[in-house]
Protein backbone atom coordinates (compact mmCIF):
# COMPACT_ATOMS: atom_id res chain seq x y z
CA UNK A 1 0.00 0.00 0.00
CA UNK A 2 2.76 2.46 0.90
CA UNK A 3 4.20 2.12 -2.60
CA UNK A 4 1.28 4.24 -3.75
CA UNK A 5 1.15 6.70 -0.84
CA UNK A 6 4.93 7.30 -0.81
CA UNK A 7 5.15 7.87 -4.54
CA UNK A 8 1.84 9.46 -5.26
CA UNK A 9 3.35 12.29 -7.29
CA UNK A 10 5.41 9.88 -9.40
CA UNK A 11 2.37 7.71 -10.11
CA UNK A 12 0.31 10.82 -10.73
CA UNK A 13 2.82 12.11 -13.24
CA UNK A 14 2.87 8.76 -15.03
CA UNK A 15 -0.92 8.55 -15.00
CA UNK A 16 -1.27 12.05 -16.41
CA UNK A 17 1.37 11.23 -19.03
CA UNK A 18 -0.65 8.25 -20.22
CA UNK A 19 -3.89 10.27 -20.20
CA UNK A 20 -2.26 13.11 -22.17
CA UNK A 21 -0.76 10.70 -24.68
CA UNK A 22 -4.15 8.99 -25.08
CA UNK A 23 -6.09 12.23 -25.53
CA UNK A 24 -3.72 13.83 -28.05
CA UNK A 25 -3.20 10.63 -30.01
CA UNK A 26 -6.98 10.00 -30.04
CA UNK A 27 -7.58 13.47 -31.45
CA UNK A 28 -4.96 12.92 -34.16
CA UNK A 29 -6.30 9.42 -34.91
CA UNK A 30 -9.91 10.61 -35.19
CA UNK A 31 -9.01 13.48 -37.54
CA UNK A 32 -6.66 11.42 -39.70
CA UNK A 33 -9.04 8.47 -39.64
CA UNK A 34 -11.89 10.69 -40.81
CA UNK A 35 -9.77 12.09 -43.65
CA UNK A 36 -8.66 8.62 -44.71
CA UNK A 37 -12.22 7.24 -44.48
CA UNK A 38 -13.46 10.03 -46.74
CA UNK A 39 -10.63 9.17 -49.12
CA UNK A 40 -11.69 5.53 -49.11
CA UNK A 41 -15.29 6.26 -50.04
CA UNK A 42 -14.42 9.07 -52.50
CA UNK A 43 -15.51 8.82 -56.14
CA UNK A 44 -11.95 9.61 -57.29
CA UNK A 45 -9.89 6.48 -57.88
CA UNK A 46 -6.54 7.83 -56.78
CA UNK A 47 -7.99 9.03 -53.45
CA UNK A 48 -9.29 5.52 -52.81
CA UNK A 49 -5.86 4.08 -53.57
CA UNK A 50 -4.20 6.47 -51.11
CA UNK A 51 -6.69 5.55 -48.38
CA UNK A 52 -6.39 1.82 -49.04
CA UNK A 53 -2.58 1.87 -49.01
CA UNK A 54 -2.54 3.92 -45.78
CA UNK A 55 -4.90 1.51 -44.02
CA UNK A 56 -3.39 -1.73 -45.33
CA UNK A 57 0.18 -0.76 -44.50
CA UNK A 58 -0.49 0.69 -41.06
CA UNK A 59 -2.84 -2.09 -39.97
CA UNK A 60 -0.17 -4.65 -40.73
CA UNK A 61 2.72 -2.77 -39.12
CA UNK A 62 3.75 -3.84 -35.63
CA UNK A 63 3.41 -0.76 -33.42
CA UNK A 64 6.84 -1.39 -31.89
CA UNK A 65 8.37 -1.21 -35.36
CA UNK A 66 6.52 2.04 -36.04
CA UNK A 67 7.74 3.54 -32.78
CA UNK A 68 11.26 2.30 -33.55
CA UNK A 69 11.18 3.88 -37.02
CA UNK A 70 9.60 7.17 -35.94
CA UNK A 71 11.48 7.76 -32.68
CA UNK A 72 14.91 6.77 -33.94
CA UNK A 73 14.47 7.26 -37.68
CA UNK A 74 12.99 10.74 -38.13
CA UNK A 75 15.85 12.46 -36.23
CA UNK A 76 18.20 11.16 -38.97
CA UNK A 77 16.45 13.53 -41.37
CA UNK A 78 17.08 16.44 -39.03
CA UNK A 79 13.55 16.37 -37.62
CA UNK A 80 14.16 16.67 -33.89
CA UNK A 81 11.00 16.89 -31.79
CA UNK A 82 10.26 16.03 -28.15
CA UNK A 83 9.73 12.30 -27.58
CA UNK A 84 6.14 12.92 -26.51
CA UNK A 85 5.32 14.44 -29.90
CA UNK A 86 6.89 11.52 -31.74
CA UNK A 87 4.89 9.12 -29.58
CA UNK A 88 1.63 10.97 -30.34
CA UNK A 89 2.52 10.91 -34.04
CA UNK A 90 3.22 7.16 -34.09
CA UNK A 91 0.20 6.22 -31.96
CA UNK A 92 -2.14 8.58 -33.81
CA UNK A 93 -1.13 7.41 -37.29
CA UNK A 94 -1.31 3.74 -36.27
CA UNK A 95 -4.76 4.09 -34.69
CA UNK A 96 -6.09 6.24 -37.55
CA UNK A 97 -6.04 3.15 -39.78
CA UNK A 98 -8.42 1.34 -37.42
CA UNK A 99 -10.63 4.42 -36.97
CA UNK A 100 -10.81 4.73 -40.76
CA UNK A 101 -12.00 1.15 -41.14
CA UNK A 102 -14.61 1.59 -38.41
CA UNK A 103 -15.93 4.76 -40.06
CA UNK A 104 -15.93 3.21 -43.51
CA UNK A 105 -17.89 0.16 -42.42
CA UNK A 106 -20.27 2.51 -40.60
CA UNK A 107 -20.88 4.47 -43.80
CA UNK A 108 -21.36 1.23 -45.71
CA UNK A 109 -24.13 0.12 -43.34
CA UNK A 110 -26.29 3.06 -44.48
CA UNK A 111 -28.67 1.57 -47.06
CA UNK A 112 -28.29 2.74 -50.65
CA UNK A 113 -31.92 3.89 -50.76
CA UNK A 114 -31.29 6.49 -48.07
CA UNK A 115 -28.87 8.42 -50.26
CA UNK A 116 -31.03 7.95 -53.35
CA UNK A 117 -34.09 9.23 -51.51
CA UNK A 118 -32.14 12.25 -50.27
CA UNK A 119 -30.92 13.09 -53.78
CA UNK A 120 -34.36 12.64 -55.30
CA UNK A 121 -35.62 15.23 -52.80
CA UNK A 122 -33.02 17.57 -54.32
CA UNK A 123 -30.52 17.53 -51.49
CA UNK A 124 -26.98 18.51 -52.39
CA UNK A 125 -23.97 16.30 -51.64
CA UNK A 126 -23.13 18.10 -48.40
CA UNK A 127 -26.76 17.97 -47.26
CA UNK A 128 -26.98 14.24 -47.99
CA UNK A 129 -23.76 13.71 -46.09
CA UNK A 130 -24.53 15.84 -43.04
CA UNK A 131 -28.27 15.22 -42.66
CA UNK A 132 -28.72 11.65 -43.88
CA UNK A 133 -25.60 9.52 -44.08
CA UNK A 134 -23.34 10.69 -41.25
CA UNK A 135 -25.99 10.72 -38.48
CA UNK A 136 -26.89 7.11 -39.28
CA UNK A 137 -23.28 6.04 -39.68
CA UNK A 138 -22.32 7.74 -36.39
CA UNK A 139 -24.75 5.56 -34.46
CA UNK A 140 -23.25 2.31 -35.67
CA UNK A 141 -19.60 3.30 -35.25
CA UNK A 142 -19.74 4.16 -31.53
CA UNK A 143 -18.78 0.68 -30.18
CA UNK A 144 -15.93 -0.03 -32.65
CA UNK A 145 -14.46 3.45 -32.16
CA UNK A 146 -14.67 2.99 -28.39
CA UNK A 147 -12.77 -0.27 -28.49
CA UNK A 148 -10.21 1.25 -30.88
CA UNK A 149 -9.57 4.12 -28.46
CA UNK A 150 -9.26 1.65 -25.58
CA UNK A 151 -6.68 -0.22 -27.64
CA UNK A 152 -4.90 3.11 -28.17
CA UNK A 153 -4.78 3.77 -24.42
CA UNK A 154 -3.32 0.32 -23.87
CA UNK A 155 -0.85 0.70 -26.73
CA UNK A 156 0.45 3.94 -25.22
CA UNK A 157 2.38 1.74 -22.77
CA UNK A 158 4.88 1.10 -25.57
CA UNK A 159 5.83 4.79 -25.51
CA UNK A 160 7.15 4.30 -21.97
CA UNK A 161 9.81 1.95 -23.28
CA UNK A 162 10.96 4.74 -25.62
CA UNK A 163 11.65 7.15 -22.74
CA UNK A 164 8.32 8.99 -22.68
CA UNK A 165 6.90 9.73 -19.23
CA UNK A 166 3.87 7.49 -18.77
CA UNK A 167 2.39 5.01 -16.35
CA UNK A 168 4.26 1.80 -17.16
CA UNK A 169 7.62 3.62 -17.12
CA UNK A 170 7.20 4.44 -13.41
CA UNK A 171 8.15 0.88 -12.47
CA UNK A 172 11.78 1.58 -13.42
CA UNK A 173 12.19 4.42 -10.93
CA UNK A 174 10.33 2.55 -8.21
CA UNK A 175 12.33 -0.64 -8.53
CA UNK A 176 15.52 1.45 -8.32
CA UNK A 177 14.17 2.95 -5.09
CA UNK A 178 13.77 -0.60 -3.79
CA UNK A 179 10.00 -0.84 -3.52
CA UNK A 180 8.20 -4.17 -3.74
CA UNK A 181 7.94 -4.85 -7.46
CA UNK A 182 4.66 -6.77 -7.30
CA UNK A 183 2.83 -3.93 -5.54
CA UNK A 184 4.37 -1.45 -7.97
CA UNK A 185 2.71 -3.35 -10.79
CA UNK A 186 -0.58 -3.72 -8.93
CA UNK A 187 -0.92 0.07 -8.86
CA UNK A 188 0.19 0.42 -12.48
CA UNK A 189 -2.47 -2.13 -13.45
CA UNK A 190 -5.04 -0.21 -11.40
CA UNK A 191 -4.13 2.97 -13.27
CA UNK A 192 -4.66 1.33 -16.65
CA UNK A 193 -7.93 -0.21 -15.47
CA UNK A 194 -9.16 3.25 -14.46
CA UNK A 195 -8.34 4.64 -17.91
CA UNK A 196 -9.76 1.77 -19.97
CA UNK A 197 -12.89 1.42 -17.85
CA UNK A 198 -13.51 5.19 -18.05
CA UNK A 199 -13.33 5.14 -21.85
CA UNK A 200 -15.52 2.05 -21.88
CA UNK A 201 -18.12 3.66 -19.60
CA UNK A 202 -18.07 6.83 -21.69
CA UNK A 203 -18.79 4.91 -24.88
CA UNK A 204 -21.47 2.79 -23.19
CA UNK A 205 -23.13 6.07 -22.25
CA UNK A 206 -22.81 7.39 -25.81
CA UNK A 207 -24.22 4.15 -27.14
CA UNK A 208 -27.16 4.22 -24.75
CA UNK A 209 -27.90 7.76 -25.87
CA UNK A 210 -27.21 7.57 -29.60
CA UNK A 211 -26.86 3.90 -30.48
CA UNK A 212 -29.16 1.99 -32.80
CA UNK A 213 -31.85 0.01 -31.00
CA UNK A 214 -31.26 -3.61 -31.89
CA UNK B 1 -16.49 2.63 -59.31
CA UNK B 2 -16.38 -0.80 -57.76
CA UNK B 3 -19.41 -0.61 -55.46
CA UNK B 4 -22.21 1.90 -55.10
CA UNK B 5 -22.53 3.82 -51.85
CA UNK B 6 -25.32 5.94 -50.45
CA UNK B 7 -23.03 8.95 -50.73
CA UNK B 8 -23.26 9.99 -54.37
CA UNK B 9 -24.83 9.20 -57.70
CA UNK B 10 -23.12 7.57 -60.65
CA UNK B 11 -21.07 10.49 -62.03
CA UNK B 12 -22.02 12.08 -65.33
CA UNK B 13 -19.59 13.43 -67.96
CA UNK B 14 -18.87 16.74 -66.17
CA UNK B 15 -18.32 15.03 -62.82
CA UNK B 16 -16.08 12.44 -64.48
CA UNK B 17 -13.94 15.21 -65.99
CA UNK B 18 -13.69 16.87 -62.59
CA UNK B 19 -12.76 13.57 -60.94
CA UNK B 20 -10.07 13.01 -63.55
CA UNK B 21 -8.66 16.44 -62.72
CA UNK B 22 -8.67 15.66 -58.96
CA UNK B 23 -7.10 12.30 -59.66
CA UNK B 24 -4.27 13.79 -61.73
CA UNK B 25 -3.64 16.53 -59.17
CA UNK B 26 -3.51 14.11 -56.23
CA UNK B 27 -1.27 11.69 -58.15
CA UNK B 28 1.09 14.54 -58.96
CA UNK B 29 1.10 15.55 -55.28
CA UNK B 30 1.87 12.00 -54.14
CA UNK B 31 4.64 11.66 -56.72
CA UNK B 32 6.12 14.96 -55.58
CA UNK B 33 6.01 13.77 -51.96
CA UNK B 34 7.69 10.48 -52.87
CA UNK B 35 10.32 12.36 -54.84
CA UNK B 36 10.96 14.68 -51.91
CA UNK B 37 11.39 11.71 -49.53
CA UNK B 38 13.74 10.04 -52.00
CA UNK B 39 15.70 13.29 -52.27
CA UNK B 40 15.87 13.47 -48.48
CA UNK B 41 17.14 9.89 -48.32
CA UNK B 42 19.88 10.63 -50.87
CA UNK B 43 20.64 13.99 -49.31
CA UNK B 44 21.30 12.50 -45.87
CA UNK B 45 23.46 9.80 -47.46
CA UNK B 46 21.25 6.77 -46.76
CA UNK B 47 22.22 5.03 -50.00
CA UNK B 48 26.00 5.09 -49.55
CA UNK B 49 27.76 1.77 -50.09
CA UNK B 50 29.10 1.73 -46.51
CA UNK B 51 25.56 1.52 -45.11
CA UNK B 52 24.36 -1.22 -47.44
CA UNK B 53 27.35 -3.57 -47.75
CA UNK B 54 26.72 -5.20 -44.33
CA UNK B 55 23.59 -6.83 -45.77
CA UNK B 56 25.85 -8.76 -48.16
CA UNK B 57 27.80 -10.31 -45.25
CA UNK B 58 26.90 -13.85 -44.31
CA UNK B 59 27.11 -13.12 -40.56
CA UNK B 60 24.63 -10.26 -40.81
CA UNK B 61 22.25 -12.30 -42.92
CA UNK B 62 22.41 -15.13 -40.40
CA UNK B 63 21.78 -12.67 -37.56
CA UNK B 64 18.67 -11.37 -39.32
CA UNK B 65 17.44 -14.87 -40.13
CA UNK B 66 17.98 -16.00 -36.55
CA UNK B 67 15.97 -12.99 -35.40
CA UNK B 68 13.20 -13.82 -37.85
CA UNK B 69 13.27 -17.43 -36.65
CA UNK B 70 12.92 -16.30 -33.04
CA UNK B 71 9.98 -14.05 -33.97
CA UNK B 72 8.24 -16.96 -35.70
CA UNK B 73 9.03 -19.26 -32.78
CA UNK B 74 7.42 -16.87 -30.29
CA UNK B 75 4.45 -16.49 -32.66
CA UNK B 76 4.01 -20.26 -33.00
CA UNK B 77 4.10 -20.86 -29.24
CA UNK B 78 1.85 -17.90 -28.51
CA UNK B 79 -0.77 -18.83 -31.10
CA UNK B 80 -1.01 -22.49 -30.09
CA UNK B 81 -1.17 -21.66 -26.38
CA UNK B 82 -3.65 -18.80 -26.79
CA UNK B 83 -5.96 -21.00 -28.88
CA UNK B 84 -5.85 -23.57 -26.06
CA UNK B 85 -6.40 -20.93 -23.36
CA UNK B 86 -9.17 -19.36 -25.41
CA UNK B 87 -10.94 -22.72 -25.69
CA UNK B 88 -10.68 -23.30 -21.93
CA UNK B 89 -11.89 -19.81 -21.01
CA UNK B 90 -14.74 -19.98 -23.52
CA UNK B 91 -15.82 -23.34 -22.10
CA UNK B 92 -15.74 -21.73 -18.65
CA UNK B 93 -17.85 -18.77 -19.77
CA UNK B 94 -20.39 -21.06 -21.44
CA UNK B 95 -20.57 -23.37 -18.42
CA UNK B 96 -23.85 -23.89 -16.60
CA UNK B 97 -22.05 -23.86 -13.25
CA UNK B 98 -21.67 -20.51 -11.59
CA UNK B 99 -18.10 -20.84 -10.28
CA UNK B 100 -16.24 -21.53 -13.55
CA UNK B 101 -18.40 -18.97 -15.33
CA UNK B 102 -17.52 -16.21 -12.88
CA UNK B 103 -13.84 -17.08 -12.72
CA UNK B 104 -13.43 -17.12 -16.49
CA UNK B 105 -15.48 -13.95 -16.94
CA UNK B 106 -13.26 -12.19 -14.42
CA UNK B 107 -10.07 -13.44 -16.10
CA UNK B 108 -11.26 -12.57 -19.60
CA UNK B 109 -12.38 -9.07 -18.63
CA UNK B 110 -9.19 -8.36 -16.67
CA UNK B 111 -6.75 -9.53 -19.31
CA UNK B 112 -8.63 -7.74 -22.07
CA UNK B 113 -8.53 -4.45 -20.15
CA UNK B 114 -4.79 -4.69 -19.37
CA UNK B 115 -2.11 -3.60 -21.87
CA UNK B 116 -0.18 -6.66 -23.12
CA UNK B 117 3.06 -4.84 -22.41
CA UNK B 118 2.20 -4.42 -18.71
CA UNK B 119 1.62 -8.17 -18.41
CA UNK B 120 4.82 -8.97 -20.29
CA UNK B 121 6.83 -6.58 -18.11
CA UNK B 122 5.22 -7.92 -14.95
CA UNK B 123 6.12 -11.50 -15.86
CA UNK B 124 9.61 -10.47 -17.00
CA UNK B 125 10.53 -8.06 -14.19
CA UNK B 126 8.53 -9.16 -11.15
CA UNK B 127 8.45 -12.92 -11.71
CA UNK B 128 12.01 -12.89 -13.17
CA UNK B 129 11.18 -15.15 -16.12
CA UNK B 130 13.36 -15.52 -19.23
CA UNK B 131 12.40 -13.21 -22.16
CA UNK B 132 10.87 -15.88 -24.45
CA UNK B 133 8.53 -17.46 -21.86
CA UNK B 134 7.63 -13.99 -20.55
CA UNK B 135 6.70 -12.80 -24.06
CA UNK B 136 4.78 -15.97 -24.87
CA UNK B 137 2.93 -15.90 -21.53
CA UNK B 138 1.92 -12.26 -21.93
CA UNK B 139 0.73 -12.77 -25.50
CA UNK B 140 -1.10 -15.97 -24.51
CA UNK B 141 -3.00 -14.32 -21.64
CA UNK B 142 -4.13 -11.41 -23.79
CA UNK B 143 -4.89 -13.19 -27.05
CA UNK B 144 -6.35 -16.20 -25.22
CA UNK B 145 -8.86 -13.91 -23.51
CA UNK B 146 -9.81 -12.20 -26.76
CA UNK B 147 -10.11 -15.57 -28.53
CA UNK B 148 -12.33 -16.83 -25.70
CA UNK B 149 -14.74 -14.00 -26.52
CA UNK B 150 -14.51 -14.84 -30.22
CA UNK B 151 -15.34 -18.52 -29.55
CA UNK B 152 -18.20 -17.56 -27.26
CA UNK B 153 -19.66 -15.13 -29.79
CA UNK B 154 -19.35 -17.88 -32.39
CA UNK B 155 -21.26 -20.42 -30.32
CA UNK B 156 -24.00 -17.86 -29.68
CA UNK B 157 -24.09 -17.01 -33.39
CA UNK B 158 -25.13 -20.53 -34.39
CA UNK B 159 -28.86 -20.58 -35.11
CA UNK B 160 -30.89 -21.52 -32.02
CA UNK B 161 -32.67 -24.37 -33.76
CA UNK B 162 -29.39 -26.27 -34.14
CA UNK B 163 -28.86 -26.66 -30.40
CA UNK B 164 -32.58 -27.24 -29.75
CA UNK B 165 -32.73 -29.99 -32.37
CA UNK B 166 -29.67 -31.67 -30.88
CA UNK B 167 -31.20 -31.58 -27.38
CA UNK B 168 -34.46 -32.93 -28.77
CA UNK B 169 -32.55 -35.90 -30.19
CA UNK B 170 -31.47 -36.63 -26.61
CA UNK B 171 -27.86 -35.43 -26.80
CA UNK B 172 -26.09 -34.31 -23.63
CA UNK B 173 -24.75 -30.77 -23.32
CA UNK B 174 -21.19 -31.95 -24.05
CA UNK B 175 -22.40 -33.75 -27.16
CA UNK B 176 -24.42 -30.76 -28.32
CA UNK B 177 -21.32 -28.61 -27.90
CA UNK B 178 -18.75 -30.92 -29.49
CA UNK B 179 -20.84 -32.35 -32.32
CA UNK B 180 -23.16 -29.50 -33.22
CA UNK B 181 -22.32 -26.03 -31.94
CA UNK B 182 -18.51 -25.82 -31.76
CA UNK B 183 -17.76 -27.17 -35.28
CA UNK B 184 -20.14 -24.62 -36.82
CA UNK B 185 -18.94 -21.83 -34.53
CA UNK B 186 -15.28 -22.42 -35.39
CA UNK B 187 -16.06 -22.42 -39.11
CA UNK B 188 -17.94 -19.16 -38.81
CA UNK B 189 -15.29 -17.58 -36.59
CA UNK B 190 -12.22 -18.79 -38.49
CA UNK B 191 -11.60 -15.41 -40.19
CA UNK B 192 -11.83 -13.57 -36.86
CA UNK B 193 -9.53 -16.15 -35.22
CA UNK B 194 -6.88 -15.76 -37.92
CA UNK B 195 -7.14 -11.97 -37.67
CA UNK B 196 -6.49 -12.24 -33.95
CA UNK B 197 -3.39 -14.29 -34.77
CA UNK B 198 -2.22 -11.35 -36.91
CA UNK B 199 -2.43 -9.25 -33.74
CA UNK B 200 -0.33 -11.87 -31.93
CA UNK B 201 2.24 -11.84 -34.74
CA UNK B 202 2.48 -8.05 -34.61
CA UNK B 203 2.80 -8.10 -30.84
CA UNK B 204 5.75 -10.51 -30.89
CA UNK B 205 7.75 -7.37 -31.67
CA UNK B 206 7.11 -6.31 -28.06
CA UNK B 207 9.78 -8.88 -27.23
CA UNK B 208 12.25 -6.25 -28.47
CA UNK B 209 11.45 -4.20 -25.35
CA UNK B 210 12.35 -7.05 -22.97
CA UNK B 211 15.61 -7.89 -24.82
CA UNK B 212 14.22 -11.01 -26.51
CA UNK B 213 16.47 -11.58 -29.52
CA UNK B 214 13.80 -11.33 -32.20
CA UNK B 215 13.76 -9.70 -35.62
CA UNK B 216 13.63 -6.07 -34.48
CA UNK B 217 16.38 -6.76 -31.94
CA UNK B 218 18.62 -8.10 -34.71
CA UNK B 219 17.88 -4.98 -36.73
CA UNK B 220 18.78 -2.73 -33.80
CA UNK B 221 22.11 -4.57 -33.37
CA UNK B 222 23.04 -3.88 -36.99
CA UNK B 223 21.72 -0.31 -36.89
CA UNK B 224 23.90 0.63 -33.93
CA UNK B 225 27.10 -0.70 -35.49
CA UNK B 226 29.63 2.11 -36.01
CA UNK B 227 31.70 0.03 -38.46
CA UNK B 228 28.85 0.16 -40.94
CA UNK B 229 28.27 3.90 -40.45
CA UNK B 230 25.12 3.41 -38.29
CA UNK B 231 22.85 2.06 -41.07
CA UNK B 232 19.58 2.80 -39.24
CA UNK B 233 17.44 3.80 -42.21
CA UNK B 234 18.68 0.90 -44.39
CA UNK B 235 17.81 -1.49 -41.57
CA UNK B 236 14.29 -0.04 -41.32
CA UNK B 237 13.98 -0.24 -45.12
CA UNK B 238 14.94 -3.91 -44.99
CA UNK B 239 13.02 -5.19 -41.95
CA UNK B 240 9.72 -3.30 -42.27
CA UNK B 241 8.74 -4.82 -45.64
CA UNK B 242 9.40 -8.29 -44.21
CA UNK B 243 7.34 -7.62 -41.06
CA UNK B 244 4.51 -5.90 -42.93
CA UNK B 245 4.61 -8.56 -45.63
CA UNK B 246 4.24 -11.39 -43.11
CA UNK B 247 1.28 -9.71 -41.41
CA UNK B 248 -0.34 -8.81 -44.74
CA UNK B 249 -0.02 -12.40 -45.90
CA UNK B 250 -1.80 -13.64 -42.78
CA UNK B 251 -4.47 -10.89 -43.05
CA UNK B 252 -5.02 -11.78 -46.68
CA UNK B 253 -5.37 -15.44 -45.69
CA UNK B 254 -8.03 -14.46 -43.13
CA UNK B 255 -9.91 -12.56 -45.84
CA UNK B 256 -9.61 -15.49 -48.24
CA UNK B 257 -10.97 -17.90 -45.61
CA UNK B 258 -13.86 -15.52 -44.93
CA UNK B 259 -14.80 -15.36 -48.62
CA UNK B 260 -14.50 -19.12 -48.96
CA UNK B 261 -16.54 -19.90 -45.84
CA UNK B 262 -19.29 -17.52 -46.91
CA UNK B 263 -19.78 -19.57 -50.05
CA UNK B 264 -19.68 -22.87 -48.18
CA UNK B 265 -23.05 -24.59 -47.51
CA UNK B 266 -21.72 -25.69 -44.11
CA UNK B 267 -21.96 -22.19 -42.66
CA UNK B 268 -25.67 -21.73 -43.32
CA UNK B 269 -26.58 -21.83 -39.63
CA UNK B 270 -24.14 -19.10 -38.54
CA UNK B 271 -23.02 -15.85 -40.15
CA UNK B 272 -19.33 -15.87 -41.05
CA UNK B 273 -17.50 -13.14 -39.10
CA UNK B 274 -15.62 -10.47 -41.05
CA UNK B 275 -11.85 -10.90 -41.16
CA UNK B 276 -11.17 -8.31 -38.48
CA UNK B 277 -9.87 -8.44 -34.92
CA UNK B 278 -12.44 -8.39 -32.12
CA UNK B 279 -13.99 -4.96 -31.48
CA UNK B 280 -16.21 -5.55 -28.46
CA UNK B 281 -16.16 -2.92 -25.74
CA UNK B 282 -15.08 -4.40 -22.40
CA UNK B 283 -18.14 -5.44 -20.44
CA UNK B 284 -20.28 -5.61 -23.56
CA UNK B 285 -22.14 -8.84 -24.16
Amino acid sequence: MDVLTDNFSLYGKGFLGTVELTVYASALALVLGFVMASFRVAPVGSFRVIGTVWVTVLRNTPLTLLFFAVMLGLPRFGLVLPFELFAVLALGCYTSAFICEALRSGINTVPLGQGEAARSLGMTFSQTLSAIVLPQAFRTVIPPIGSTLIALAKNSAIAGAFSVTELLGTYRTLSELGYDIVWTFVWIAAGYLIITLTISALFHLLERHWGVAR
Amino acid sequence: MTSATALYDIPGPAARRRHLLYGLASTALILALAGWILHLLFDTGQFTAAKWTPFAYKGIQELLLRGLGNTLKAFAYASVLSLALGAVLAAGRLSEHRAPRWVSTLLVEFFRAMPVLVMIFFIFVALKVQPLPALVAGLTLYNGSVLAEVFRTGVHAVARGQGEAAYALGMRKTQVMTYVLVPQAVRAMLPAIISQLVVALKDTSLGFLITYEEFLHAGKLIASNLDYDLPFIPVVLVISPIYIGMCMLLSWFAGWVARRERRSPRTKAADVAPAEPETLLPGQQ
